[in-house]
């Protein structure tokens, strides 16, 4: 319960953790977590140890560096390895592994690696760089994917030739329904994701309630967003009703933001199948550039060689993001696989449910340690 | 990656309304403001900032809570280095090596 004197509304968490206590009873309850930030946010605030032990949160896929395949870095290394392609990402991609190394590892083998804070950045490295290339390699769900979208329109507006965007956006919906298609899974409620919502709304969430009877609740990132979530799932799961509701409303509007939707529909469309790390290959999940784009699309652009690479085998990732099993209870976990040398993908990023359990449960099992040893 | 960071508009950029001169707890950057189309800010209002774009306008109460969040998420510091370096600026100092 350390983490409880950080929090702004002591009272308040108390008595959210209180009524959460009441309202569960004794049933036990599975409630996934889809975004990889509330993820983060469960493990920093301990919010386990404030939560009965009959609420179970499960991680899910919604940490965009952790879902993608390693194939498809090494894909994006390949186009980079042509001469005077510059090689620019966000800081989160810099360390992920590609079966020939990390983005970082080839930028010190030579190649010409930027790490870029936003898209509209990379389209200014290429402004600044006309005799090169600049490759942007796109990562996200529909919180980033509109960003990359203006950036394109942008560089078509103004004919930058040397510009493209090799675009790994995936779509958060057809991962829900992946994992509640999947046979070993069973599920209560869904904690929605917050920016991910500012954009898409919540309305394509419509069917996990009608058709699903799974409540959902949009929340936000703070320890009382996410207990005041849980409150709204348990109140809906003792009614035996199904909706979609709305804890993130300062930040959230139901519609979603239209002008964000219309850049993604003006540059990308569906991929017919998307491979996630941990879930496999997932119908209509990822974006790929349209046509009307294809200059500016580096899969159009370049020869890709469309590397798959199987994760490990005794990864048991999948397993793990469909709540089967806990990140300690992989076989690989801390042992092989841990966050500096990662193995699985959950492992890749801070917000991978493996890495946040990694780094927020070992440090209290140190702290603990080290306070019987003192004792 | 998911960060949202909240900025103050400082300017409009006068022969470019798309985007405009935020502050983040004293550091000024551009932003873009072309997701905000449909409900255009002005000066003095606060949005919420992902990757250099603005993604929803907010008001200055929420706008506080969560520059909250992100301390006590411990992402102010990642949070500033992205704003930092919006711009292409203090690369050098951010870039990993």
């Amino acid at each position: 319960m350390r983490f409880v004197d950080e929090f702004r509304q002591p009272e308040l968490i108390s008595r959210a953790a209180e009524e959460i206590r009441r309202l569960a009873g004794t049933r036990h309850y599975r409630m996934m977590e889809v975004c990889g930030g509330h993820t983060h946010a469960i493990y920093r605030f301990g919010l386990k140890d404030i939560l009965p032990a009959n609420i179970e949160l499960i991680h899910g896929p919604g940490c965009p560096v952790c879902v993608l395949p390693m194939g498809r870095i090494d894909d994006g290394l390949s186009i980079a390895q042509q001469p005077d392609v510059i090689f620019a990402a966000f800081g989160d991609m810099m360390r992920v592994p590609g079966t020939q190394g990390s983005p970082l590892e080839h930028k010190a083998r030579g190649m010409d690696v930027r790490i870029v804070y936003s898209p509209s950045d990379a389209l200014k490295l290429a402004r600044l760089n006309p005799d090169k290339h600049v490759m942007f390699f796109a990562i996200g769900f529909e919180t980033t994917a509109p960003s990359t979208a203006l950036t394109m329109m942008r560089a078509k507006a103004e004919g930058i030739q040397n510009f493209s965007v090799f675009c790994n956006h995936v779509t958060i919906i057809p991962a829900i329904r992946a994992i509640l298609d999947s046979p070993d899974m069973r599920l209560d409620a869904f904690i929605g994701p917050g920016h991910v919502s500012t954009v898409i709304g919540c309305r394509p969430y419509e069917w996990i309630a009608q058709n699903e009877r799974k409540p959902i609740v949009v929340s936000g990132f703070e320890p009382l967003d996410i207990l005041q979530s849980i409150v709204m799932l348990l109140r809906q799961l003792r009614a035996g009703e199904a909706k979609v509701e709305n804890q993130y409303k300062r930040v959230v509007p139901w519609e979603g933001n239209r002008a964000a939707l219309r850049a993604m529909a003006e540059v990308f469309q569906l991929r017919p199948y998307f491979e996630w790390r941990g879930l496999g290959f997932i119908s209509q999940s990822a974006l790929r550039v349209n046509d009307k784009y294809a200059k500016w699309d580096a899969e159009q652009r370049f020869d890709v060689p469309g590397v798959r690479v199987t994760d490990p085998k005794a990864a048991q990732c999948g397993e793990v993001l469909k709540g089967v099993l806990k990140p300690h209870q992989c076989k690989l976990f801390g042992r092989e696989c841990t966050p500096e040398h990662p193995v699985g993908a959950l492992m890749v990023s801070s917000e991978g449910s493996c890495a946040a359990y990694h780094s927020y449960e070992h440090r209290k099992a140190a702290m603990v340690a080290s306070l019987s040893s003192i004792a | 990656m998911c960060l949202a960071i909240p900025g103050k508009i400082v300017e409009i950029s006068s022969d470019n309304t798309r985007s405009a001169l935020v502050d983040v707890v004293g550091v000024r950057r551009q932003i873009d403001l072309g997701l905000l189309q449909d409900d255009k800010p002005a000066p003095g209002d606060w949005v919420l900032i992902h990757v250099g774009f603005a993604m929803s306008k907010i008001s200055e109460t929420d706008a506080l809570d969560q520059m909250n969040t992100l301390r006590m998420l411990g992402e102010i510091d990642g949070a500033m280095q992205e704003v930092q370096g919006y711009g292409l600026k203090d690369l050098d100092k951010a870039d990993v090596n």
